[in-house]
């Protein structure tokens, strides 16, 4: 495939090169053939209901998990191949950010750094546990700690090397609004310099924190681009909405309805009109030319959603 | 790096960390508070080891329990160290780490073995108790040790193994003890006589061979016979081998 064929919010080198990716569980294929790469700079989130086959293909990408098929480089390196080399270039918080319960935070860091075999590990601890801010727990047994101080413990121990590449699967997960905002905010302070792949199935933290969408469904990638081009291509993107007042609405659909440009009109069950133009273009002047002189309110135009357009595109497939 | 330390990689963080882990949680000293009540009751038993009554200056009294008390015990060290790792997913991120799955998997059966290897020598007084009352053979005193701590590895082979079969820390414990006790069964002698009636006296030899308990005999005698070191060797590299493999394939599931 051609560089061009992939989307890509960064210009930075390829760190993460994905070639035809595939697993099967038994007669079930968890990934079926994905290909794709990510940039320095990009945050690509994978999307997908669940057992689309995110997590496994993390599991590859990290090496933990042999693919049937295909092939994962990290940083021009074979995961299959040299394990060891990318896994020193990789942070990965896998799903539930699974750590040894028993261990504060801090021999818990000191337990991966020592594995890493980083120079100065004192200096490494303190700096994620800056940047995560975990200053507050740091000699508390992990076990004790809430789901998104666990959250937040996994993010530190991924970080602790500063590597190229981050792998998180599902990083805000069963966190409540106000944890969701911080690890987010997190994800968005270290995206500058590195490429990060995470999963979720929360869309509008893809659009918070990616800047490269890939849904996936039943092991396939079904559509890979960012998330502002999703949007645009949601079902109902651009809608034009207003209320009319004292006119008759029947008639203005009705005209409505018969512009070139117009998809739809309806009134919806509010008593409000909809019209939805082709194409997803913003039509908003074309709609208040036909009103013309009739009196009408509340006027305004519509984002798509991309649980919209999940739904649409996932909705042959999924169950 | 050579080769074969390539291999190992990451196995002295992980020995370390296991190692600690013991005597971060109540498990382990209650295991070495039960291992000390358990081979000085034994020893002093009227009805085991008459040590008392014996009146003689060696440990055999001792010792000749420990294969026993280890089957149950050395389990019990065993089947947190992967069934936990599974369970809750640590694995993963062990296994991402620039750890080889031998190099945990080795780590992991040293720390054990070094726990047990604390347990056994705090049975010291005993010693110190013998060397006061009388004049033990030292030697046999040595080969005794060596005895236990080469049983105590071969059963925490194979005690490892079943925690790397199930997730389940309560199933593992319970299949590494059935697997250890019929280990150990093959060397008593009504194994053997019932071996030799059926199928002959070559395959009687055979399995005498492999009997655990008489290459532990003859250690604790004081006789470091190479046949017997092999013996324990091979099997607990023999065990360790199955498990890694049994790991590579089941730390996924």
């Amino acid at each position: 495939m051609s560089e061009t064929d992939y989307p890509s919010g960064g210009e930075g080198e390829v760190l993460v090169a994905v070639d035809n990716l595939t697993k099967h569980y038994g007669p079930i294929r968890a990934v079926d053939g994905i290909s794709f790469e990510v940039r320095r700079g990009d945050v690509l989130g994978f999307l997908g209901p669940n057992g689309a086959g995110k997590t496994t293909a993390m599991k590859m990408i990290t090496g933990f998990l042999e693919p049937d098929a295909g092939t994962v480089s990290v940083a021009g390196l074979d995961v299959a191949r040299e394990r060891l080399a990318v896994s020193r270039r990789i942070g990965y918080l896998p799903e539930n950010a699974p750590a040894y319960g028993e261990m504060s935070v801090e021999a818990f860091l000191g337990f991966i750094a020592e594995v890493r075999e980083l120079e100065s590990p004192e200096d490494r601890i303190d700096s994620v546990i800056e940047v995560t801010h975990l200053r507050r727990v740091r000699g508390q047994t992990i076990e004790t700690l809430s789901k998104g101080f666990k959250r937040r413990v996994g993010l530190a121990q991924a970080l602790i090397h500063d590597p190229d590449v981050l792998i998180l699967d599902e990083p805000t997960d069963g966190l409540d609004p106000n944890q969701k905002k911080v690890v987010q905010d997190l994800i968005l302070s270290l995206s500058s310099n590195r490429c990060i792949v995470l999963s979720t199935h929360i869309l509008d933290e893809a659009e918070r924190v990616c800047n490269r969408a890939v849904i996936l469904s039943e092991g396939r990638i079904l559509v890979d681009s960012t998330p502002d081009d999703l949007v645009a291509r949601a079902p109902g993107h651009n809608a034009v909405r207003f209320r009319v007042v004292d006119e008759d609405v029947a008639g203005i659909v009705e005209e409505l309805s018969g512009a070139a440009w117009c998809a739809a009109a309806r009134v919806l069950p509010n008593g409000e009109v909809e019209v939805e133009p082709r194409s997803g273009e913003n039509r908003l002047n074309d709609v208040l030319a036909t009103v013309g002189e009739r009196r009408v309110a509340d006027v305004r135009v519509r984002e798509g959603r991309l649980d919209e357009l999940f739904r649409e595109v996932t909705k042959g497939v999924a169950a | 790096m050579s080769a074969l330390a390539l291999r190992f990689v990451g196995m002295k963080a992980v020995l370390r960390r296991e190692f600690r882990g013991y005597f971060s949680s109540p498990l382990g000293y209650i295991f070495i508070v039960i291992f000390l009540i358990a081979s000085g009751y034994l020893m002093v038993s009227r009805d085991f080891g008459r040590f008392l009554e014996m009146r003689e200056a060696n440990l055999d009294a001792l010792f000749s329990y420990v294969p026993w008390i280890f089957v149950v015990l050395v389990p019990a060290v065993a089947m947190r160290l992967w069934a936990e790792e599974r369970r809750s997913g640590t694995v993963e991120l062990l296994l991402t780490l620039p750890i080889t799955l031998e190099g945990s998997y080795l780590g992991k059966f040293l720390a054990g073995w070094a726990f047990l290897s604390v347990s056994v020598f705090l049975t010291w007084p005993a010693v110190f108790q013998v060397a006061r009352l009388g004049d033990p053979d030292w030697g046999a005193v040595f080969s005794s040790y060596v005895a236990s701590l080469l049983t105590a590895a071969v059963l925490l082979a194979i005690g490892l193994l079943f925690s790397a079969l199930s997730r389940n820390q309560v199933v593992a414990f319970i299949l590494a003890v059935a697997a250890s006790v019929g280990f150990l069964l093959i060397g008593v002698p009504q194994t053997q006589e019932f071996v030799g009636k059926w199928f002959g006296g070559y395959v009687e030899r055979v399995v005498s061979s492999l009997s655990l308990l008489d290459h532990f005999e003859t250690l604790t005698r004081g006789l470091l016979q190479l046949n017997s070191l092999l013996f324990f060797a091979l099997f607990t590299v023999g065990w360790l081998i199955c498990g890694m493999l049994v790991l590579s394939r089941t730390k996924t599931n």
